[in-house]
């Protein structure tokens, strides 16, 4: 009972990460249609401005989090204005070489800058220690990592569901053309899409950094893992992704605990059942 | 591409010409090796691994560039010719290197054969997700099995017989480097030979359009296992090359980074064309060993920038600019 209840915890912790790191992967692929293999670096960038900012400079957390949210998209953005501008639309193969490139790129500056050691983020007091529940006590960190991802995604729902942005960024990913051809600036909510999902990028990296630690090769690490979550959610999908984020946890939490040995093994095997069985994702969008 | 051969003069002079074109490529292979072998008598090592990545990227030419499969896992075919090749000689006496080739070869096969089964499944991002997790699901299979794999200390005890009775791998790995060269150019001539074949042809229309493919008739589906078999002896070739020539057999090549290596060297040099393989694989490779000698800090970054300057300035790939630069002044002239 005291397994289950471990493995259920972290498994919705991990979940909540990766869904937070993810969501933003998902929405601009199926906006785009890029293949962007950089993703997870920008969430190690924002992992990185937050350990400097609250180990080194000893800023508050709350602090460290805003400054690693705000920076990491300063970062992106000419990354994205000269780089990414240039591949929208181009054959995949092209979109993998050059987002490879640029993830090569930040590992060989962040192993440089920062060194090849695990950098921690200190955690405030508040979120040390363990909450009572009564009956069993958590880690307060799972708790807040929780809390995070359901934020996101009840945010993130009212402003895709519900604002005058969301209905243009829907038609954007439905029918780029036909939505410019009506009159949006579809420019400007690539532009947005863009920085809201570095954003969240960095922001996943700083909250689960407990759970995915923050070393130069996060980036190829984890870059998998994201691009998974995204195939199996179905690209441009908020439920698909949330979905596949908790089943890809929890089936990788279970493996951990209970065939350690076999590594990852049973999770790529639930990989490739699940694409079998939907090859459009879960939320069956992606074409 | 689109070669119309109404009278059989010209077509006689068109494929009198393509080969002679094969002639050149394969004479150039020969003599830049034979530089090589004189020019870097102490780096022979890397130069027979670049050989035995050059097979493995040839081999993900074939299906990515020929027929359209963009994959990241094609090390799973590398890796299962180079432990295939490793196991035999370590556990079961094989030790003639000919014998380890071949059985390299078909091991190679049967993973192409059996992740072609899987990857083919879906198309476009699913498809690229589906070879990753092949890959990985090899990895793990093979740490998992370490007493037959050597799990992460790597398969050792591969000690390999004279070649053909006669040249012993020395310390140098002279002969390994010639036995390397020798596997190459029969591959890239058998290669050639199958490129242009109707089956190739079929191969490069799946890839333009799959869907009228199988309105003429053609199963689009058996194209693309037969064709993913057959890189799976190319690349199982590769990797007993691999086991042969430095007698030990590591996790790293059944890694999803050596996969992405490789694709990135396909890319690099220029996808679709034997040469444009073997032009990015030795860039790739002696650019990587250039740079991580001189700054061991930074060569990561300095690749990073490579692949970016690539995409940007020579979209079609090192020798597809390169050719199709010479085939523009070779134009102006005429």
């Amino acid at each position: 009972m005291q397994t289950v209840f471990s493995i259920a915890v972290d498994a919705l912790a991990y979940g909540m990460v990766l869904f937070v790191i993810s969501i933003g992967l998902s929405v601009t692929m199926g906006l785009m249609r890029v293949v962007n293999l950089a993703h997870g670096a920008f969430a190690m960038i924002g992992g990185y401005i937050a350990s400097y900012a609250a180990r080194d400079l000893g800023l508050g957390y709350a602090v460290a989090v805003l400054l690693a949210v705000v920076g990491t998209v300063l970062i992106a953005i000419p990354v994205e204005r000269f780089l990414y501008r240039r591949i929208y639309g181009a054959p995949e193969l092209t979109q993998v070489l050059m987002t490879i490139g640029i993830t090569f790129c930040i590992i060989g500056i962040a192993n440089f800058a920062f060194g090849p050691t695990l950098k921690t983020i200190p955690l405030p007091e508040a979120l040390r220690g363990s909450v009572d529940l009564g009956f069993r006590s958590i880690a307060t960190h799972r708790l807040f990592a929780i809390v995070c991802g359901l934020v996101v995604a009840a945010a993130l729902w009212v402003l895709i569901e519900r604002t005058a942005f969301g209905i243009k960024l829907r038609a954007a990913v439905d029918n780029a053309a036909m939505a410019a051809a009506l009159g949006v600036r579809t420019e400007i909510i690539y532009a947005v899409s863009f920085a809201v999902a570095i954003g969240l990028a960095a922001f996943g990296g700083v909250v689960g950094a407990e759970l995915l630690p923050v070393e130069p090769y996060y980036a190829l690490r984890y870059m998998v893992t994201f691009l998974v979550v995204v195939s199996v959610g179905g690209a441009g999908s908020i439920p698909g992704a949330l979905m596949a984020c908790l089943l890809l946890g929890a089936i990788d939490t279970t493996g951990r605990y209970l065939a350690p040995e076999y590594g990852e093994f049973f999770f790529y095997l639930a990989v490739i059942v699940i694409v079998i069985l939907f090859p459009r994702g879960l939320a069956g969008r992606f074409k | 591409m689109a070669v119309t051969m109404h009278d059989p003069m010209t077509a006689d002079k068109t494929r009198r010409r393509t080969i002679t074109g094969s002639l050149i490529g394969i004479a150039a292979i020969i003599i830049v090796g034979v530089i090589g072998y004189f020019l870097f008598p102490n780096n022979l090592a890397l130069l027979t691994r670049i050989i035995a990545i050059a097979l493995l990227v040839l081999s993900i030419d074939l299906v990515t560039g020929y027929c359209g499969v963009a994959t990241l896992g094609h090390a799973a075919l590398f890796g299962a010719g180079a432990y295939a090749a490793g196991i035999a000689a370590a556990h079961y006496g094989i030790t003639d290197p000919v014998l380890m080739t071949l059985i390299g070869a078909l091991a190679g096969a049967l993973a192409g054969l059996v992740s072609g089964l899987i990857i083919l499944r879906a198309h476009g991002l699913p498809q690229l997700v589906l070879s990753i997790a092949v890959i990985h699901l090899f990895h793990e299979a093979a740490n998992k099995a370490s007493s037959w794999t050597g799990g992460s200390d790597g398969l050792s005890g591969i000690a390999p017989d004279a070649l053909l009775g006669l040249f012993e791998f020395d310390l140098w790995g002279r002969t390994a480097y010639v036995y390397g060269l020798f596997l190459l150019v029969v591959v890239v001539i058998l290669l050639q030979v199958l490129v242009r074949s109707p089956f190739g042809m079929l191969a490069r229309g799946v890839r333009e359009d799959p869907l009228r493919i199988s309105a003429m008739g053609a199963s689009v589906k058996s194209v693309l296992i037969r064709m993913y078999v057959i890189s799976g002896v190319v690349a199982g070739i590769g990797g007993a090359l691999n086991a042969i020539s430095t007698q030990v057999v590591g996790l790293d090549s059944l890694s999803f980074t050596l996969s992405a290596e490789a694709l990135v060297m396909l890319v690099l040099g220029g996808t679709g064309s034997l040469y444009g393989a073997l032009v990015g694989t030795v860039t790739f490779l002696w650019f990587e060993d250039v740079v991580s000698a001189a700054n061991p800090f930074h060569w990561l970054t300095m690749v990073g920038a490579l692949l970016i300057a690539v995409v940007l300035f020579a979209p079609k790939g090192l020798y597809g600019t390169a050719a199709h630069l010479l085939g523009r002044i070779g134009g102006e002239r005429r």
